[in-house]
Formats: structure tokens, C-alpha cells, sequence
């Protein structure tokens, strides 16, 4: 252990000379997120620098192999990496799908040169993927997707419709679920795909959310010519692709139960609690079920990087986090009062809280909602018996 | 340290749960003494037994005679207490009592006996009918070379059968921990018998008189160590609390998928499937919290005040909605006494209860928080 000690010593030393004082400031809303991609948005230079120095190091996915652009960390120093961003306030220095998801996915189930081409591009935050799975027919019940894709010998072509795809306008590639075998069982039709938005014949209409945001697009398909070897895993069998996949979106989407800094709710309203017995009692269950959902969230990460935890296990963390995440809003919205119902206003700074509110609902439906969460818990922890 | 047991406590488990299941089942045990209408509401010969498996000895260190393990490997043991609603004195004598005489010349005299699992110690601390440690009015007036102890104390768990009591009072210059042993002139102490078959004690002392070797630790410095005692006892009562809360949902799982009604499995409803499947992630995210309160206790780190409150708040609201949600999905049958699930409901209210309610470490989850 002396080795993660040096580790610890080293990385803190780093981080200290290389994240910029403004990247240690907490996120304020989305905007302050960088997703990179072909024409990358910068907030500041400081964010564009820090972006850098991160990948530059590997520690944008420091668990990956080195040869694939990360870090080559040990599960036990990516903890501490994670430990001591923590500690000195260091911001995420990158979002994106290509790491929470798409990554984790080429790593097991990618060719060589599939791994090699599109793992780097992710690590740097050089090209903003989306992903390609709800349909307007598809929804929980994914595996039904019918996004129609035909062999040509030389190409593959794909027709039909996606929707629900978040940032589809501002990504440039998509990893798509689509159906090669119509004749087969749903789950044994279904491949897992990958290509470039500009393609002749991709096209996208954003959809505004109750939110005032329009993250999703339905997107369109229409003879798009596809390279054979952007298939990943067998033809056909893109379902336990899609699976594996999910599994890393749904542990993504849990960790919005730790609600960021990790701060209590309670501290951060204090001032309005004072008031309100009933309101800080609310409060403080909150803050009970928050910081016992943290101890589960380390649990998980760390049977997870030891190979320990359930396949159905990031479902109990994605209901989970993903209620607790509703509950905190809930809460911050009662604290706020009048003043947090204010749309547009100065004082608001644009509306943050009912926003961020609105869009926690979201939070237990993508991804597969609670219902489906729950049932897959159901099934494959309690082992109930099906219908 | 990976928030999952280490390859030793596994076996520590594994020879937990079998002992358990074996020796401290419901059957063996628990009814056993209830329908003896036993005065101390459990078996010595397990106690004993206790002792044989070195379990007594968990947090007592090498050098006395003991293991010289950590909070988590009590909490193991509990665990599988609470599984079995094992009565015993393990959680109060070789967990808090244990606490509160570690370093101490009180811990040379009672330690031998307790790891023989001959001895029993009790805790007199909650004097009304909430756990209200901040405001102990028990008074303990200099006398001679000794104290005067007057007032009364309840919820003395195994009181009616302790040799030794640790008891806070008040004397003046602050909280002072005291040793007073069964059958000192002026203490009385009477039996009662609580909702789950245990024994809580209600004890009146009157000018009880001690001697100064009485004090455990110093005169008017007993908060410190009534709170390592009390953050003993509360991480190891969330664990028994998870180990009520896990048999309860485990005997309601394999009831859905057992029982027919309308011709089919009740376990295939959807309805009942997603509540099983809730109060599973409940469960497992109380454990979670559990462990980590206890590796923070076993360190002796900061933050453990903080975590054993939410670990028992926590584990308190798993449990009871394991126990409420078990006698509800059995129907009919989970209001017998003849079927066991009724029993878990009960346990759980005295776990719940004990050492402060979900209410009581909320709000001082809250306190802590600054709110
Ligand atoms: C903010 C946000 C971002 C998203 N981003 C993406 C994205 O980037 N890419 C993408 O492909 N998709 C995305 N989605 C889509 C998301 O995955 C789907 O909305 C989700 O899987 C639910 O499908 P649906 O909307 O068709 O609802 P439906 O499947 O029609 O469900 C309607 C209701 O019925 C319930 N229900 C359905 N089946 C069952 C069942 N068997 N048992 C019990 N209840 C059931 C559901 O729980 C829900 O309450 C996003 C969604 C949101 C809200």
C-alpha cells in the first residue's frame, strides 16, 4: 500500500500545479460541462486547458489501457484518482457518452482495430457520440427496436427512425441499435452499429422538453450506407452489446443520486430551515437516505472494479439514485418557495431551480425507467417467477 | 479499505451464520424462553457457547484475553442475530459494555467473565421513554470517598439479569460513567418484559451508595465515553436491524414464490414483484451505510459520529418496511404467532427503538450538519 500512498502524494502534487483555480469552482448549470467533439464549445480557456491536461495524462479514463489513451490505472489508484479530484473540487474535465458508455462496450466487445480507431478519439474528447436506441415503438420495450439495416455486400443499409436521442444535433457519431434478422426471435435480430452523423441520408429535428431545453432529437434514417466494419460484436447478437452497454449508462445515471459536490442538503438550505421544522425534518431524512445511498454507490464501485458485483446490480443503483435525485429537487424547490418558481428572472440566474427540478424527472425514466428497473430486480436478483 | 468484506470476515460469516442457524434459531431459542415465560428472556447455555466461539471477545483486545477485532466483525455476528432474532446479551455486553471498559481496571475485573460468556452486563442510560442521552437527569452527589447515585433509568436491556450495570448520571461538573454491580444496597430492579419476548429492566436507584473506584474513566468526562459506547451500540443494532430486515424480506420472497392465488404464483403480480424488488435496494443500501460506519468506527475516523446516525436511521427504515411489507404480502398467515414473519415485526420495533429512533439520528444527522 506504501505504492498508493506515493500515488496519492503524486496525483494530488499534479492536480494542485494543473487544474486551473476556475475548474475547482462548482458546476453552476450545464453549460459548464465540456463534451468535446469535432467543433468543441469552450466555456473559458481554462476549461479547454484543463480538458487537455487530463487527456494528455490519460485521466479523462484513467482505468483504460494506456495503448487505448488512458491512464492504465489499477482499479485501487482510479479510486484514489477519484478521491482526490474530489478533494481539491476538480471538475469532471470531460462528459460524454463515449466514455460512460460507449467506451466500456468496445473495450469487451470491439475488434482490435475497432478499439484502436474510436477509443483514443474518445479518451481525448475528440469526436461527441450519441446513442441510437428508443424508437417511437421502442421504448421499455427496447428489444424491440425495427430501425431496418440490410446487408449489400459491400455496405450495410440502414432505414427507419430513432427518437428520444439526446444531443443527436450536436453529435458526430452514433452507436444505433438496428434489426439485421426480422425473421428471428426479437433479441436474436439485433446488431449493434456505429457511424458518422454527416453520412448522406442522417437527418435530426430537436424536441423541447417541459424543461425549456431540447436535449433529444427524433432522428431519421433514410439509405444510410454503412461500412461493414462498423458492427460491433457478431451480427445479430447486438443485444448483449446493448445490455452490457446499459449497464454503464444506468451506473452513469445513479451517480446523479450523490447530487455533485456531495455536500448535505440540509447545510446548503440551512438558512431556510430555520423556520420549518417540518421542512428540515424532510430534510434531514433526505440526508439520511443521500448519505447512506453514498456508501452504497462506493460499495458498488468497489465490487465492481473487483469483478464482485451482480449483473442486475446497476438497476438498484439506477432506481435508487435516480428517486433520490428527484426527492433532493423536490426538496430544493419546497426551500426555494416563490422565488425558486421564477422562470426568468436575474435573481433566478435564468430559472436554475425549476429547470434542474423538471429535468430530474427525466432522471427515472431514461435509461429504462424505475418500473423496468424494479422488474429486472425482480427477476434476476429475487428470481421471482415471470408472467 | 474496499467497502466489502475482507476474505477473513467472510468466514467470519459463514461460521457465524452456521452457528446461528444451528444453535440460535427461533425454535431453539427465541420461543423457547418465551413460552418458558423465562425471567431473563434468554438462554445462558448459549451465552456460554458465545464464549466457546470467541465471539464474546470481538472487540476485546489480544492483550486481555481477546480477538482484537473491529466493529465490523461484531456487526457480523449481529447480523446473524438478527436474522434468527437469536436472543442474547451479545449486543449490550460484548459490544457496548465492552466499549465502555476498554483501558479500564473495570475491564481486568469483567472481561474474563464475559468472555467465558458467564458474565452479563447492562447499560442504564435512557431514563424516560425516548433516548434522550443529552439530558440525563440521574444524579450521582459526592459522598464520603465515593458518589450517592439517585434516580431511575428504563429500557435496561437484560437488566433483570446483569451482574454489572454501566450507568450515566449527572454530577454536576458533567456526565460521569459508573460500574454499580447487582445486588448493591438501594437498587432496585425490576423486570419487564417487552413487546418481542426481550427483557428491559426498569431500575430506581435510591442513594445508592459507590465507592470512587466505581467511576469508569474520569469524574465528569463520561460524554466521551458514553459516545464511543453509544456509537458501539448504535452501529451494531443497525447490523442486527439488517440482519431482521434481510430474513423478513427473505422468508416473504420465497412465500411469492410459493403461494398460488388465481391460479398462478402471487410472486408473478407486478405489483408485489416491484415492492420486493424495492425493499431489496433499501436493504442493500442500508448495509451499505452499516459497513461503512463501522470501518469508520474501527478506524476511528471523524465522519463515524455522522455515519453510525445514518446507518441506524437507516437501517431502522429498511427493516421496518422488510418486516411491515413481509406480514402484509403473507396475507392472513402473517398474523399468527404459530408463523414466524410476526415475530421479525417485533423485533424490529425494539431494535428500532433501541439506542434512538430513526427520528432521533435524523435529526442528529441534521445537528451535525450544521442545520
Ligand atoms: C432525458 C431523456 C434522455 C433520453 N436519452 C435517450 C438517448 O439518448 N437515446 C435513446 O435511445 N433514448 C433516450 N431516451 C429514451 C428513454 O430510454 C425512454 O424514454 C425510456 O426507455 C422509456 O421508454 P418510453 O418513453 O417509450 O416509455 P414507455 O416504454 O412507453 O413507458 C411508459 C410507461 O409504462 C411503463 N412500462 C412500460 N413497460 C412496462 C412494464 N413491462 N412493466 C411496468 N411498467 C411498464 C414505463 O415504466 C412508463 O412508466 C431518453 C429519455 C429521456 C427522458
Amino acid at each position: 500500500m506504501a505504492d498508493l500512498e506515493t500515488f496519492r502524494r503524486e496525483a494530488r502534487a499534479w492536480l494542485e500545479a494543473n487544474c486551473p483555480a476556475e475548474m475547482r469552482e462548482p458546476v453552476r448549470d450545464e453549460s459548464d460541462y465540456c463534451w468535446g467533439g469535432r467543433n468543441p464549445l469552450f466555456k473559458s480557456d481554462a476549461q479547454k486547458a484543463w480538458m487537455e491536461r487530463m487527456a494528455a495524462r490519460g485521466w479523462t479514463v484513467p482505468d483504460w489501457p494506456r495503448e487505448y489513451g488512458g491512464g492504465g490505472l489499477s482499479p485501487a489508484e482510479t479510486k484514489v484518482l477519484r478521491q482526490e479530484m474530489a478533494a481539491a473540487g476538480a471538475r469532471n474535465p470531460l462528459m460524454s457518452f463515449g466514455i460512460s458508455m460507449l467506451g466500456p462496450a468496445l473495450l469487451k466487445y470491439g475488434t482490435e482495430a475497432q478499439k484502436k480507431r474510436f477509443l483514443p478519439e474518445i479518451a481525448r474528447g475528440e469526436i461527441r457520440w450519441c446513442q441510437g436506441y428508443s424508437e417511437p415503438n421502442a421504448g421499455s420495450d427496447l428489444a424491440s427496436v425495427a430501425t431496418k439495416c440490410e446487408d449489400r455486400g459491400d455496405h450495410w443499409l440502414v432505414n427507419g427512425q430513432k427518437v428520444w436521442t439526446s444531443y443527436a444535433d450536436k453529435a458526430d457519431w452514433i452507436f444505433c441499435l438496428v434489426r439485421t434478422d426480422p425473421e428471428a426471435p426479437k433479441h436474436k435480430g439485433i446488431s449493434f452499429i456505429l457511424f458518422d452523423m454527416r453520412t448522406p441520408g442522417v437527418s435530426t429535428k430537436p424536441i423541447l422538453l417541459i424543461s425549456g431545453n431540447s436535449p433529444f432529437c427524433e432522428t431519421f434514417f433514410d439509405d444510410v450506407k454503412v461500412p461493414k466494419d462498423q458492427v460491433v460484436g457478431e451480427v445479430n447478437k447486438g443485444w448483449d452489446v446493448a445490455k452490457y452497454l446499459l449497464g454503464h449508462e444506468r451506473e452513469m445515471i445513479s451517480g446523479m443520486g450523490l447530487g455533485g459536490t456531495g455536500e448535505s442538503l440540509g447545510a446548503a438550505l440551512a438558512e431556510r430551515l430555520k423556520d420549518d421544522p417540518i421542512l428540515r425534518a424532510d430534510v434531514a431524512r433526505f440526508d439520511v437516505d443521500a448519505m447512506a445511498f453514498r456508501a452504497m454507490s462506493e460499495r458498488f464501485i468497489d465490487e465492481l472494479k473487483a469483478g464482485r458485483a451482480h449483473p442486475a446490480q446497476p438497476s438498484i443503483m439506477k432506481y435508487a439514485g435516480t428517486e433520490l435525485n428527484k426527492a433532493r429537487h423536490e426538496l430544493i424547490m419546497a426551500a426555494g418557495g416563490s422565488g425558486a418558481l421564477e422562470w426568468e428572472s436575474e435573481r433566478s440566474k435564468g430559472g436554475k431551480a425549476p429547470r434542474e427540478w423538471l429535468r430530474t424527472k427525466a432522471n427515472s425514466i431514461e435509461g429504462g425507467t424505475s418500473e423496468i428497473q424494479l422488474g429486472i430486480v425482480a427477476k434476476h436478483i429475487l428470481e421471482l417467477p415471470g408472467t | 479499505m474496499p467497502l466489502y468484506l475482507t476474505d477473513d470476515q467472510a468466514m467470519l460469516r459463514d461460521t457465524a451464520r452456521e452457528f446461528m442457524a444451528a444453535e440460535g434459531s427461533i425454535a431453539k431459542q427465541y420461543r423457547k424462553y418465551r413460552d418458558m415465560n423465562c425471567k431473563d428472556g434468554f438462554g445462558h447455555a448459549l451465552w456460554k457457547q458465545f464464549g466457546e466461539m470467541g465471539f464474546t471477545g470481538i472487540l476485546i483486545d489480544e492483550a486481555d484475553g481477546g480477538l482484537g477485532l473491529g466493529h465490523v466483525e461484531a456487526g457480523i455476528v449481529l447480523e446473524e442475530i438478527g436474522r434468527n432474532l437469536t436472543p442474547s446479551p451479545f449486543l449490550v455486553t460484548a459490544v457496548a459494555v465492552v466499549e465502555a471498559l476498554r483501558g479500564t481496571r473495570h475491564g481486568e475485573r469483567w472481561y474474563p467473565g464475559i468472555l467465558a460468556g458467564e458474565t452479563v452486563a447492562a447499560l442504564a442510560v435512557d431514563e424516560g421513554s425516548k433516548h434522550r442521552p443529552e439530558a440525563i437527569a440521574m444524579t450521582a452527589e459526592r459522598s464520603g470517598n465515593g458518589f450517592r447515585l439517585s434516580g431511575r433509568k428504563q429500557f435496561v436491556v437484560q437488566g433483570a439479569s446483569a451482574d454489572v450495570f454501566v450507568v450515566a448520571a449527572d454530577t454536576t461538573d458533567g456526565l460521569t460513567l459508573f460500574s454499580v454491580e447487582k445486588g448493591t444496597k438501594g437498587l432496585e430492579i425490576e423486570g419487564v418484559r417487552l413487546a418481542d419476548a426481550s427483557i428491559g429492566a426498569r431500575l430506581e436507584f435510591d442513594r445508592v451508595e459507590v465507592d470512587a473506584d466505581a467511576v469508569i474513566g474520569e469524574v465528569g468526562r463520561g460524554r466521551d465515553v458514553l459516545r464511543r459506547v453509544l456509537n458501539a451500540g448504535r452501529a451494531g443494532a443497525a447490523s442486527e436491524l439488517v440482519g431482521v430486515g434481510s430474513q423478513a424480506m427473505a422468508m416473504t420472497v420465497d412465500y411469492l414464490k410459493q403461494r398460488k392465488q388465481f391460479g398462478r404464483l402471487i410472486g408473478e403480480f407486478q405489483a408485489l414483484q416491484h415492492r420486493a424488488a424495492h425493499l431489496y435496494s433499501e436493504l442493500e443500501i442500508a448495509r451499505a451505510a452499516t459497513l461503512k460506519a463501522q470501518q469508520l468506527l474501527s478506524e476511528d475516523a471523524e465522519e463515524a459520529d455522522m455515519m453510525v446516525s445514518v446507518a441506524k436511521a437507516k437501517s431502522g427504515q429498511a427493516s421496518a418496511l422488510a418486516v411491515q411489507e413481509g406480514v402484509q404480502m403473507h396475507g392472513g398467515i402473517g398474523m399468527t404467532d404459530e408463523y414466524d414473519i410476526g415475530l421479525y415485526m417485533k423485533r424490529d420495533r425494539v431494535l428500532n427503538e433501541l439506542f434512538g429512533d430513526a427520528s432521533y439520528h435524523a435529526d442528529k444527522v441534521a445537528r451535525l450538519n450544521g442545520y
